[in-house]
Order: C-alpha cells, then sequence, then structure tokens
C-alpha cells in the first residue's frame, strides 16, 4: 500500500480546513467551522458487518405439526364421503384434522362447493336444452339477423364517398311542396277542421321554400344534405311530420338528377342516411306508441300492436302511396319497410317484391341500379332471409343491363365527357353490394348460376368485377383460372381491366387457388398487370398482387415482381405519386418475410427502397421496417447483410431528424434504432462489437438516447469481457477494457442531458474499476465531481420545469456509496474524491431555503464512517480499496474524523442558523440524531451529549412522529442488550418521549 | 278560465258501419269547476252538392246550389245545466247508426262537387258572459260489403298511334307501340289497382308513364246536371326512357275518403276513371282511359 502524508495539510489548515485541487475544477475551500462542543469529538463507531448480518437473519422456528400456522398446508385425513351434504339436509361433520377447526376454504373441498354443484347440473340439463327450445332459437335467430361476418354498409360508405368525388358544381333542387298529386286536394267547402288546419300548415311551407342551390362544390353538396339531415330531425322533434315527409320526398327526388354523373355514387350515400334516418324515425315513434301498458319486445307480434299504432302506420303507407313521382314513392316506401311488421306478418314479403318490380319503371340505368342496392340493403337489414327478392334484384339487373349501352346513356355520357370505362365503374358499388346480399351464405350452386348468367351477357366485365368482389374469395380462388379466362375475353374498350385483376387479386390475397395452378395464374396475372400503361392504375393492381406472390412463392419471385414494379415506377418519377401503394407492398412483404437475410438477400428490395424519396414516407417505411425488424428477429445477428442494410435503414431514420423534429417523434425513432443495436452481437468477437459501437455512434450521433444505448452497450461488452476472462484480464484484454472506457470517456461529453452524463459517468466509474482499470475510473469520477457545478437548478421532466434537487441529491448519495471502494490516487491526497465531491457541494448554488446541502453532509457522515472500519462492506475484487492501502493507519483515521467534524459542525451552525424554523430544523436534527446513533462511537461522552442535544431538540416542538421515535427507542433499548453495546442504555435514560399531552 | 271540450271515438281508425253504434267519451278538462247550461251532443250525416261554375255561371252557382241531403240525425243530451267538477271528465256515448225509412248511408266522400260527409258536433251551453263551446267530430261511414261477388276480368290494351282518337296529324307522330293490361277494372276499393305494361317500342324515348285518378261527379237538380271530372291524384309508374320489352308493374292504391264506391242515386252520381298517360320526350302525351268500378266486399 502506498503512504499518503497529510501532515502538510493539517500544519497549513489546522481548523480542518481542506483544499483540494481538482484538474478541472477550480479550486474551492470550506470555511472556517467553529465546534461548539469542543474538538476530536468524533469517533466512528466500529463495526463488524458479519455479526450484524447474523443478527439481523430471521431466526427459524420450527412449526410443530399440530401446530396452527397461515401457511401450514390444510390437510384432509379423514375422506369420509359425505353425499348427504350436496342435498343440504344432513348435517356434515368436521373431517379436516388441522388444528384450526372451522377453515372455510376446507370445507368447499368435499363436493358442496355451490359451483361444482351448479356445473354439474348444467351437465345433465344442456343437451335437454340444445334438442328442443336451444336449436330452435338459434335457428329463428339464423333468420332474423345478419352476422358479423356481413359487411355492413356503414363500412362502405366512406369508401364510397372518398372515391366518387367531382371537381364539377352541384345544384340542389328542392321544390318544397310543388308536388302537384302529392296531398290529393278536395277544394271542398266541407273539409274536416282538422285537415284544413293541416292544409294551411302545408301552404305555409310551400310560401319560398322553393329553391334551387347551384354551383356548389362537392363539400358544399355533402353539407346542404347535413343540414337536410338536421332539419329532418328537427322538424321530426318539434312534431311538424308533414315537413319531415316533405324533406324526404325533395331529398329522394335529387336521386333521379343524374347531372355531373360521376358524383351520383356519392350522392346516394348521402341521400340515402337521410332515409335511414327518417325510417328510423317513423319506426321508433309507432314503437313507442306500443308501449302502453309494457313495451314491445323485439320479438313483437301484430297482436302486440294497438290500433292507435297501427291507424298512424297505416296513414304513413297511404301518405306514401299517393306520392307523386316514382323514385321518391319507391325509396320512401324502402326506408320505412320495417314499419310493416306493425300492421301484418306478411307485408314485408309482399312489398319486397312489388317494390323490386317498380324499379323496373326506372329508365336509367344507374339510378335503376342504386335503387336496387337501397332496397337490398334495406331487405337485408328487415328480412335478410328473404332471398328471392335479392335474386330477383339481381335478375332484373342483368335484364336490363343493355340499357347501360342504349342512346339515351351514351348521349348523356358525351354531353358530361365521361368516357364508358369510367361511367362502367359508377355501377361497382351498387353491384357489389347487391351481390353482397346475396353470396352472403348462400350455397355454391347459386354463386356458380350467377357466374354462369353474368358470363352470358354481353359486355360482362362490371358483373364479373362484381362477381369477384362479393362472392366468398374461397369460390372465387376454387375458380381462379376460370376467372382469368374470363377477364380475357372480356371487351377491351369496356370495364378497365386492372380493376379486373385488382378484384381477382383480393379474393386470392385471402384463398388460396389450388396448389397446381398458382404459379399459371401468377404468370397470366402479371402477364396483364405488366401491360397496364398508366403507372397509378398499374400499381393499384400490383400492389394487391404482391400478397398473392408473397403468400405462395420464394423470394425469386417476390424479388421478380419488385424489379417489375421499380421498372414501371420509375420513369417519370411516377412513385411520387405513388407512396401509399408502395409502402403497402412493403408492408405486404414484411408480412410474409420474418427473416431478414433472406430479405435482404432479395437483390431489388433495396432498390425498391430508393423509391421513397419523399423523406416522411422513407422514415415511416424505414420506421415499418424495423418494427418487423424488432418484433421477429429472435436472435441477435452478426450477418453483414443484414448489418448493412439495417444499419442503413437506421441512419436513414436518424438522418430525418432536424431542428424542427418533435421529441416523441425523435424518441420513437431513437427506441428503433436502440432495438436495432440490442440485435446486434458479433459474438466472442467483441473488438468487432466495439469497432461497430464507433461506427454506430458516428452514425447516430444526433439521437442523444441512442448514444446513451451504444455506452451501455460498451460497458456491458467490458463486463462480459471481464465475465469471459473470470475476472483476471490479460494484456490483450485489459487494452480492450480500458478502450470501452475510453469509448465511454469521449462519448459522454457529447451528451447534452446532464443527467444523463452524470449517471454514465459514475457508471463507467464503476465498470471501469470493475475491470481494474484504476485511473479510468478516478478520470470517469473526476469528470462527475467537476460536472456537478453546472447541474441547472430547474430541468425540464417530460416538458414541465421541475427541481433538479431530488435528482442531484438521489445521485450524490448513490456517487457516496461507491466512493467507499475507490481507491485514493497515489498523487493526490487523502480522501481526494470525498473532499472534491463536498468541495462542490458546498459550492454549489442550492435553492433558497433549501437545506439540501445539509442533507448531503448528513449522508456522508455514514460513507466517512464506513471508510473507516478495519474491513469495509463490499468491495470490488482485485481493486485494492483504502482499507488495505491506509490499513487503518490513523493518520488516515483522524483525517477522515476530522472531515467528519467539519461536516457536523456545518450541520450545527445550519441547525442554529435556522433558528426558529423549527419545521426545517427538527427533521434535519433527528436525521443527524439518526446518523450518530448508527455511526457514531457513543461511548463517547460529547458524542453521546451530542446525540441528547439533537434529540430533545428534535422533539422540542412536538413536530416529531411519536411513532418513529417510540420506535427509535425500543430499536436502541435492543440494541443496547448487545454485549458491546450497553453504554447506549445510559444514552437512553436520557432520552425523554414527549408526551402527547 | 280555460276549458277544453273534446270528442273521442273508440275506434282509432273512426270507421262505422250501418247498425253499428258510434261510441266514445265527450271529454271534459277545466281547471276549476264549471257551471254550464247542459251539454249536448248530435249526429248527422249530409251529403253536399255543387254545381260548378263551369255548369251554370258564376252567379247562379251562388243561388242554385242544392241543398244538402240529410242521411241521419239525431240528439242527445249528454250532461243536464249544473257543475262539472275540476279536472278531467269523460262522459260517455253511444249512437246507435241507423236510417230511418228507406234512406240509404253513403260511404265517406270527399270530392268536388259531391262531398258525403259525417259528424258529431257537442255543443255546451254555458251561462252570460262566457261564450257557448262547440267542438266537431268527423266519423267515417263504410258502406255495407255489396252481396255480389266481384269476379276480377282482366283488361288488355295496346297503344299505337292508330289506336289514338284525338290525335291530329296522325302522321307526324312518332311511332309507338305500347302494350298491356289492368287485373280487373271492377275494383275493389281496399286493394289496389294492379296491372301491368310493356313499352315494345318507342321512336321517341319516354319520359314518364303515370297513372292519372279521375273522379266523375255528376249532379242533377231541376234545371239539369252537371257532370264534371276532376283528377284525384297522379302516380307516376315509370320514369325516363324506360327498357323496351320489360314488364312494368301497374301499382295504385285507391286513397282512403276521396274515393268511394261508385255510387248513383237520383241526385247524383259519384263515378270513377284511371287514365294511363305516356309522356314522350318530345311532350307528346298519349292518354288511354278506363272507367273503374270501385265496390266494396
Amino acid at each position: 500500500g502506498c503512504q499518503h502524508n497529510t501532515t502538510n495539510q493539517k500544519s497549513e489548515l489546522p481548523s480542518g480546513i481542506i483544499i483540494m485541487a481538482l484538474a478541472l475544477h477550480p479550486m474551492s475551500s470550506l470555511p472556517t467551522i467553529r465546534l461548539h462542543f469542543g474538538k476530536r469529538l468524533w469517533r466512528s463507531s466500529a463495526r463488524s458487518y458479519d455479526t450484524e448480518l447474523q443478527r439481523c437473519r430471521p431466526e427459524a422456528a420450527l412449526v410443530e405439526f399440530g401446530d396452527y400456522h397461515p401457511l401450514k398446508p390444510i390437510m384432509v385425513t379423514d375422506t369420509k364421503t359425505r353425499h348427504g351434504a350436496r342435498k343440504g339436509s344432513t348435517s356434515s361433520s368436521s373431517s379436516s384434522s388441522s388444528s384450526v377447526a372451522p377453515d372455510p376454504l376446507s370445507s368447499m373441498l368435499d363436493g358442496t362447493d355451490p359451483l361444482s354443484m351448479f356445473a354439474a347440473a348444467s351437465v345433465i340439463e344442456a343437451p335437454a336444452m340444445s334438442h328442443s327450445d336451444l336449436g330452435r332459437k338459434r335457428k329463428e335467430k339464423e333468420e332474423e339477423a345478419v352476422g358479423p361476418d356481413f359487411e355492413t354498409w356503414s363500412s362502405k360508405r366512406g369508401e364510397i364517398l372518398a372515391r366518387f368525388t367531382t371537381t364539377e358544381k352541384l345544384s340542389i333542387n328542392l321544390f318544397m311542396g310543388s308536388d302537384r298529386g302529392k296531398a290529393p286536394s278536395p277544394g271542398s267547402s266541407a273539409v274536416s277542421e282538422k285537415v284544413r288546419t293541416r292544409l294551411e300548415e302545408l301552404d305555409d311551407l310551400e310560401e319560398g321554400s322553393q329553391k334551387e342551390l347551384l354551383n356548389l362544390s362537392q363539400q358544399e353538396y355533402a353539407n346542404r344534405i347535413e343540414e337536410l339531415n338536421q332539419s329532418l330531425k328537427e322538424a321530426w322533434a318539434s312534431d311538424q311530420k308533414v315537413k319531415a315527409l316533405k324533406i324526404v320526398i325533395q331529398c329522394s327526388k335529387l336521386l333521379s338528377d343524374t347531372s355531373v354523373i360521376q358524383f351520383y355514387p356519392s350522392k346516394f350515400v348521402l341521400i340515402t342516411d337521410i332515409l335511414d334516418t327518417f325510417g328510423r324515425l317513423v319506426y321508433d315513434r309507432i314503437w313507442t306508441m306500443c308501449s302502453d301498458p309494457r313495451p314491445l319486445t323485439d320479438s313483437f307480434t301484430v297482436e302486440d300492436v294497438n290500433d292507435t299504432a297501427k291507424e298512424t302506420c297505416l296513414n304513413w303507407f297511404f301518405k306514401i302511396a299517393s306520392i307523386r313521382e316514382l323514385l321518391p314513392r319507391l325509396y320512401v316506401e324502402a326506408a320505412i319497410l320495417k314499419c310493416n311488421r306493425f300492421l301484418n306478418k306478411c307485408g314485408i314479403p309482399e312489398t319486397l317484391p312489388r317494390l323490386t318490380a317498380m324499379i323496373r319503371g326506372i329508365g336509367d340505368p344507374l339510378v335503376a341500379a342504386y335503387a336496387r342496392a337501397y332496397l337490398c340493403r334495406v331487405g337485408m337489414e328487415v328480412a335478410p332471409h328473404l332471398k328471392d327478392s335479392l335474386n330477383r334484384n339481381f335478375f332484373d339487373l342483368l335484364g336490363t343491363f343493355r340499357q347501360v349501352s342504349s342512346d339515351s346513356v351514351q348521349n348523356q355520357l358525351v354531353l358530361q365527357r365521361v368516357e364508358v370505362p369510367e361511367y362502367l365503374t359508377l355501377y361497382s358499388p351498387a353491384v357489389n353490394w347487391i351481390l353482397q346480399c346475396i353470396a352472403y351464405r348462400a350455397p355454391e350452386p347459386l354463386l356458380t348460376e350467377m357466374t354462369e348468367r353474368c358470363k352470358k351477357l354481353g359486355n360482362n366485365a362490371l358483373l364479373l368485377n362484381s362477381v369477384m368482389r362479393a362472392f366468398r374469395p374461397e369460390f372465387v380462388a376454387a375458380r381462379a383460372t376460370d376467372f382469368i379466362g374470363m377477364i380475357k375475353d372480356c371487351d377491351e374498350a369496356g370495364f378497365p381491366k386492372h380493376l379486373l385483376f385488382g378484384a381477382l387479386g383480393r379474393s386470392l390475397a385471402c384463398a388460396d387457388p389450388p396448389e397446381s395452378e398458382r404459379l399459371t395464374i401468377l404468370n397470366e396475372a402479371w402477364k396483364v398487370i405488366t401491360k397496364v400503361c398508366s403507372p397509378q392504375d398499374y400499381v393499384i393492381c400490383a400492389e394487391i398482387w404482391v400478397e398473392f406472390t408473397c403468400r405462395h412463392f420464394s423470394k425469386r419471385e417476390v424479388n421478380t415482381v419488385l424489379a417489375d414494379v421499380i421498372k414501371h415506377m420509375t420513369p417519370d418519377r411516377a412513385f411520387e405519386d405513388a407512396y401509399p401503394q408502395l409502402q403497402s407492398v412493403i408492408r405486404k412483404i414484411l408480412t410474409y418475410f420474418h427473416d431478414f437475410s433472406l430479405l435482404f438477400s432479395m437483390e431489388r428490395f433495396l432498390p425498391f427502397l430508393d423509391m421513397f424519396q419523399k423523406d416522411s414516407v422513407r422514415v415511416e417505411v424505414c420506421r415499418s421496417i424495423m418494427d418487423i425488424f424488432i418484433r421477429h428477429q429472435e436472435e441477435p445477428s452478426r450477418d453483414p447483410v443484414i448489418l448493412n442494410a439495417m444499419l442503413h435503414i437506421c441512419k436513414t431514420m436518424h438522418d430525418s431528424v432536424n431542428a424542427l423534429t418533435l421529441e416523441d417523434e425523435k424518441r420513437s425513432l431513437a427506441l428503433l434504432i436502440i432495438g436495432f443495436i440490442r440485435m446486434v452481437s458479433f459474438g466472442r468477437d467483441f473488438e468487432q462489437q466495439l469497432s461497430f459501437c464507433v461506427e454506430a455512434r458516428a452514425t447516430f450521433c444526433n439521437l442523444e438516447s441512442v448514444l446513451v444505448q451504444l455506452i451501455h452497450t460498451v460497458n456491458q461488452l467490458a463486463m462480459e469481457t471481464s465475465r469471459v476472462m473470470r475476472g483476471n484480464h490479460s494484456r490483450k484484454t485489459a487494452a480492450f477494457v480500458r478502450a470501452c472506457a475510453a469509448y465511454s470517456f469521449i462519448t459522454i461529453p457529447s451528451l447534452s442531458s446532464i443527467f444523463s452524463r452524470l449517471s454514465l459517468y459514475l457508471l463507467s466509474g464503476q465498470v471501469a474499476l470493475a475491470n481494474q482499470c484504476l485511473s479510468q475510473a478516478d478520470a470517469f469520477l473526476k469528470a462527475a465531481v467537476s460536472l456537478l457545478p453546472e447541474v441547472p437548478r430547474s430541468i425540464s421532466v417530460e416538458g414541465k420545469l421541475r427541481s433538479s434537487e431530488s435528482f442531484l441529491m438521489d445521485f450524490i448519495n448513490n456517487f457516496l456509496a461507491t466512493l467507499l471502494v475507490v481507491p485514493d490516487h497515489p498523487e493526490h491526497g487523502v480522501l481526494y474524491l470525498v473532499r472534491g465531491l463536498l468541495n462542490m457541494v458546498q459550492d454549489y448554488t442550492w435553492e433558497d431555503n433549501s437545506d439540501a446541502k445539509v442533507r448531503v453532509y448528513i449522508s456522508a457522515l455514514p460513507l466517512l464512517a464506513a471508510m473507516s472500519q478495519e474491513t469495509y462492506l463490499y468491495s470490488i475484487p482485485k481493486v485494492d480499496s483504502n482499507e488495505t492501502l491506509y490499513g487503518g493507519d490513523p493518520k488516515f483515521l483522524s483525517e477522515i474524523n476530522k472531515l467528519s467534524e467539519t461536516l457536523i459542525g456545518q450541520i450545527l451552525d445550519h441547525l442554529k442558523a435556522l433558528g426558529r424554523d423549527e419545521v426545517r430544523q427538527q427533521p434535519l436534527a433527528f436525521s443527524l440524531f439518526g446518523v450518530l446513533l448508527a455511526h457514531g462511537d457513543l461511548r463517547n461522552n460529547k458524542l453521546s451529549q451530542l446525540a441528547v442535544n439533537l434529540w430533545n431538540l428534535s422533539h422540542k416542538y412536538g413536530h416529531c412522529e411519536t411513532r418513529v421515535s417510540v420506535r427509535t427507542l425500543e430499536c436502541m433499548k435492543h440494541q443496547a442488550q448487545q454485549a458491546d453495546m450497553t453504554h447506549l442504555s445510559d444514552t437512553v435514560q436520557r432520552l425523554a418521549l414527549q408526551s402527547r399531552t | 278560465m280555460s276549458v277544453t271540450l273534446d270528442i273521442r271515438l273508440k275506434r282509432a281508425n273512426k270507421v262505422y258501419h250501418e247498425g253499428e253504434s258510434v261510441a266514445g267519451v265527450v271529454l271534459l278538462v277545466c281547471k276549476e269547476a264549471l257551471q254550464h247550461h247542459g251539454v249536448a251532443l248530435t249526429m248527422e250525416g249530409l251529403v253536399n252538392l255543387q254545381l260548378s261554375s263551369k255548369s251554370v255561371g258564376v252567379f247562379e252557382a251562388f243561388y242554385n246550389s242544392v241543398k244538402p241531403i240529410q242521411l241521419i240525425s239525431s240528439n242527445v243530451e249528454v250532461a243536464k245545466a249544473g257543475k262539472i267538477p275540476a279536472g278531467k271528465t269523460e262522459i260517455p256515448f253511444e249512437f246507435p247508426l241507423s236510417t230511418k225509412g228507406n234512406k240509404v248511408l253513403y260511404e265517406t266522400y270527399h270530392g268536388v262537387f259531391v262531398n258525403i260527409q259525417y259528424t258529431l258536433r257537442c255543443d255546451m251551453k254555458r251561462p252570460l258572459l262566457a261564450k257557448d263551446l262547440s267542438r266537431n267530430c268527423e266519423f267515417i261511414v263504410h258502406c255495407q260489403p255489396q252481396k255480389a261477388k266481384v269476379v276480377p276480368t282482366p283488361v288488355h290494351f295496346t297503344i299505337t298511334p292508330a289506336t289514338l282518337q284525338n290525335a291530329r296529324e296522325r302522321s307526324l307522330l312518332p311511332k309507338f307501340l305500347v302494350k298491356g293490361h289492368l287485373d280487373a277494372t271492377s275494383c275493389v276499393i281496399s286493394q289496389p289497382l294492379t296491372g301491368e305494361l310493356v313499352v315494345e317500342s318507342s321512336e321517341v324515348p319516354v319520359k314518364s308513364i303515370e297513372l292519372q285518378l279521375v273522379r266523375v261527379e255528376t249532379c242533377g237538380c231541376a234545371e239539369g246536371y252537371a257532370r264534371d271530372a276532376t283528377e284525384i291524384q297522379n302516380i307516376q309508374i315509370a320514369e325516363g326512357d324506360v327498357c323496351h320489352g320489360l314488364p312494368i308493374p301497374i301499382y295504385m292504391v285507391f286513397p282512403r275518403l276521396f274515393t268511394s264506391p261508385t255510387l248513383e242515386t237520383t241526385n247524383f252520381k259519384v263515378e270513377f276513371e284511371v287514365n294511363v298517360v305516356i309522356v314522350l320526350h318530345d311532350d307528346h302525351l298519349i292518354t288511354e282511359n278506363f272507367p273503374l268500378k270501385l265496390s266494396r266486399v
């Protein structure tokens, strides 16, 4: 061990003022301290940690077999069967041998458990139920309701609204009440009063309510329709039923207007919303009329409906039957179709076919198709079991399909400058919907028949498209080759073929065609897809087929597909308009390929990524790749292909960070990159791992948390090396761990978060110490100490400014604990680092009115006490701490004692300065008392007197928690029983406990 | 002092037949006890006839309006003069719906020149300074089902330029062929008029096809009779250039009150007709008329 000469300092500064120099920090000194209770006061109590530990261990007490213990298992030794208990009539005799007689749990174990009884009973009853009632009920239920596997209209709504848009100007034409035939006006003198007032009411509405809104943008149009929806609800709420009906009639009339035809599907969506509202209002109104004497059940019959409700309902139907125009009459009656339930049982089955036939009167094929879609929609909702009407609608649609090429339609298209293919796509939502309703739980032969019927019609691409979209994917997949044939036969000028392949691809994405046909299907499909000229159309279609390719084929085929996409999308930077689809391609590939070495060995994968040139999109793509990587890469990798590609991807993410990037964004990017770093492992090749970290540090310098992770990784690496070497470093590994320390040492200063720096210095210092790099450890700890003055008084925590004091205190305490094992530097004085730390604490600008500094002093006392022990509480293998260096040298001990005395002096001064501020004073005094008790040698009278004084001070005003005081006293008494602690009993005698009164 | 007087019929649809009783309650709601000089209830059935100005000239119409024909009339005192307690008071009543002699209760009908209406009127006489109160309530009479069975006989029709009667310059008309049938022209009033119609061909696209329900009312009096046809309602069954060769349903519900079984009496007649109206895109209007016989079974 080396000897430190401390006499110099002592002679220069006899009152215990210590000057020490830190390389990185200007010198500072503690002020003169007057010790009011005399010098040579402090003496640490000598500790024997081993015996203390022994004493702390709980005594093992054996539990006798018959004794009660809560954790003792309950053992049933007497297994008398007690079937009588099940019936609950015979008395049960206790059979447990456990000493606790009425154990509530054990009594449950012998078959009287109410739950098991119930379960046993239901086992017997269940089959009986399912045979009779249950079966029938289920069957009825199936007829009534549509299952969750039916894709509802509401899910289609948004899609249609988003797809069918226009920039043309729209108009709404509302003739409120100008409908000449709607209310047969008798015009007689003898009209009843009620009729007359109602007619007057109508007249009022008519005045000025005839309005035409021109030049509306699409959004304005939608807003207007929503306004109408609102005024419908208002009218209804204010009991203006006639006005409500008029609004609905006028709205449904708008559906006969096919100007701006490309907007028609969206218009249909908007207006049928209103119709749905109306249907619901009427139904609910009549429903509530029947609530007396009790509300109707869901399965009510006509007999449950009272006459008034029936009459009201009948009135609605008569009123609607007299609506002059075909389309409103049709739509409004369809809207309240459900109300037929109030009138008679056969109302719905009779009305549906009638309305279906009525649609034949609609000349415009598009208007008719949508009317059919609405009828099917209402039909599915109200009576899904009435399949015939659905089929009838489809057959009528096929029957009138030739109308699509009629003169009136063609003229209209010319007038509106709409191409036939575009026009045909307008039908898709309606036809899709009808076919979806038909196909729902339909038997296979029906679907085959429908397909055959479509095949027979000319220009059937539109229908084919809908068949593929609406029928079960399994059905389509099984006949995929047939469908490809049919698509090939379709007229080139009609419905766009890429849409057909798109529809087919969508089915094949979720259902598998026969294995033998798969490659042919892919080839045939891709042959057509690759010929699609418009990059937009191409990419939509290709994106769908990527899924099929990934599902069934290897990386070779996927690579080919990627190459084709790149070829199509690169000219004229077409990819710029196709990011969503291209992103989806990546997503799909990632769904199927989790093996990243395979993925990155795909030649075209990285070039494909290069197409994402818009920063935000590129980052998003990288993110999704990283996300999958982190989730699915199970083992750390050293594969250079993966590492290079991932490093590239992570770099892309990292490089997107700039001054404007949000904190959250940074955090999530950093998390992904950290995830990658953690997955990199070169196994035993530690040097390569370190050089990876060096590279990563250069690459990810802008993301602080990544740097933090890198430091952790390197520290871990050092520890791993030590583990491998079983703590005995060779020359080579010693150099390596020093390199690791150097890495950390130069990386830490680049972090901006001061607490990250502090804790990493400490941690790296500990790691260096553990690896016997003493000078490195010293440098880390010195750096930490010299950083302390820079800690700001408040820091931002999750966006809020908070005082840094508690963080700083935590750090310092942690730091102090480490200092116990750090050996003194041979060139610096005794307790060089401890003094340095305390000097910093002394000079630090603490918050006003804060006791933090004194608290640090108080917590430094236990450290000093621990340092003066013969054997330290803990040590680091292969590192000699001060205990060995000084070997209990009295000079060293007296140095420690002097320092302790200085600290105590400071603390006492502070206590005095606090004066009457007992709220702050007392806890501090009590803390110091605690420290004296635990670590000071109270055999020393002065010290013992000080302790008593502190106790009295802290109890002077009764702010102390009595409970704590009582327990402290108890603890002291307990300790006093130890052989070498008898002196404590004297002290205890002198500690008065303040009574509560 | 607020008081409301109302008549509530037992039947929600207010429909009664001859021989039945019209039953209900007179409902009085007042906040305080109410002094009155008697509450009376009157039932009356009237046929009001009116001559159209077209038939007799504007001024004569006033003088020559025909006296209403009374079908039924009765009167009953519901409450003798006295006091009605505060709150809700219901006084039940019942009128037998039967005629004296050989008078017939025609079915309720709201027309233009002929109106057949049945009302209940409740009058409350009140002491000085308070207005008498009165309340009317119409109820509906359906005539007895007719004995003879209605056998529906379909009526087929074909409309071409050649079948038109009123056409000028027949040669200028566009060519068209519309075929169809009505399931019956003797209709049961409670059931819809049904049939089918097929546009087989049409040179000019169809704009609209409508069913026009028409009432033909005849009023007779000493000076002669007036016969007027007016529209009751117009129901569109086809809109736009409908698919050729595809049957389009004809379907019309007879509106309540505004139609009644076809009626022929010594003083007046009420008859109905339906016109199938085809409007072409060049606004040619083609009408085919079918007289109907409505009855109640």
